[in-house]
């Protein structure tokens, strides 16, 4: 299952109408979509507009390619739930944001190893790139969209750094 | 570095004698849905051995801090202004249900309003701005600053002498 979602926050229909287009184009039965509030509803793959918590992370765990908006709560998601993740940035002139800080969340994070479509044209050749990579090299080999963490490990734990952590506690304990 | 003391003349709730804390802290950690409250979660592990209560603006959020106590705010953004009175009173109302030590954010507004609060009553307050702002803080996160006793930034390059501080990020 390719899960592609908006976030919890307000519509993005290039990503869906992107996404929609790619799950036509290659004839896809098992896209599905979490899509918000926007007004575009997928023609060619299964939906829904929100999901709870726990069936986030339900989809997050089944997915076998995760394509989402920036936002820094899919990316740890899908970092915690090990899953490859491509990203296409809500843009600030489309109105999908108000400023363009997930350009800078992409940018940062593309150095780690985030796959990032910046163009809406982008997004569908990725995806083929990502499905061809893990075809050819077997699922459990790490294609181009595998993210990695902060300290080079392919899957986050549930924890922040040692040092947030430890810098909390002390202050929790003064 | 600047050390922030107390805000004199300390809140209310300091001068009625709460004093000296000895043992586990109470805690109310708030954030808004979505990103901010995952990167909440991942500072759970600090909270261990303290008395954590939530706070965010999201019922749904609930099965992810399934054993704490649990309040749901109305969600505010600065662009909706006319919401803020409103999220303030539930904010002041949640402070004077849990009656906490330290409060812990990591955004947005509705975080803001309840470090605001808090400092004003004298409680202890910790600001992590989001992952989310890599180039420039957010205006919760610069405005935060001033209500803050620890401000903290999760990106190295955002830090500055005057604050806010990078002591480390949720990854």
């Amino acid at each position: 299952m390719i899960f592609v979602t908006v976030g919890t926050q307000t519509p993005f229909d290039r990503l869906v109408q992107a996404a929609d287009a790619w799950a036509h184009a290659r004839g896809r039965r098992d896209v599905f979509m979490q899509i918000g509030a926007g007004d575009c509803v997928p023609r060619h793959a299964a939906w829904t507009r929100f999901l709870e918590p726990t069936e986030f992370q339900e989809h997050y765990r089944r997915a076998t390619l995760l394509v989402a908006h920036a936002g820094t709560g899919s990316i740890l998601q899908a970092l915690q739930a090990g899953r490859p993740l491509l990203v296409l940035p809500r843009r600030a002139a489309f109105g999908e944001t108000r400023n363009d800080h997930q350009l800078a969340t992409c940018a940062k994070f593309a150095d780690r190893g985030l796959a990032v479509a910046w163009t809406e044209q982008a997004l569908g050749p990725l995806i083929d790139r990502h499905l061809a990579m893990r075809s050819t090299r077997g699922s459990a080999s790490r294609g181009p969209t595998d993210l990695e963490g902060w300290d080079g490990t392919p899957r986050l734990g549930p924890d922040a750094s040692p040092e947030l952590l430890g810098a909390v506690r002390r202050f929790l304990a003064q | 570095m600047s050390a922030r003391l107390h805000p004199w003349p300390p809140g209310p709730w300091r001068i009625l004698g709460r004093g000296v804390r000895r043992g586990p802290a109470k805690v109310l950690a708030v954030a808004s849905s979505g990103g901010h409250w995952v990167e909440l979660l991942r500072l759970q592990r600090a909270f261990e051995g303290h008395d954590v209560a939530y706070a965010t603006v999201s019922a749904g959020c609930r099965v992810d801090v399934p054993t704490a106590r649990f309040h749901v705010l109305p969600d505010v953004t600065r662009w909706e202004p006319r919401a803020i009175p409103g999220c303030l009173r539930s904010v002041v109302s949640v402070l004077a249900a849990e009656r906490p030590d330290v409060v812990v954010s990591t955004g947005a507004l509705p975080g803001l309003l309840a470090l605001t609060a808090a400092r004003a009553l004298g409680i202890r307050t910790l600001w992590l701005d989001s992952l989310a702002n890599a180039e420039r803080l957010s205006g919760s996160g610069q405005a935060a600053r001033f209500v803050a006793d620890l401000w903290l930034t999760q990106w190295p390059d955002l830090a500055r002498p005057s604050g806010p501080q990078h002591l480390g990020a949720v990854l």
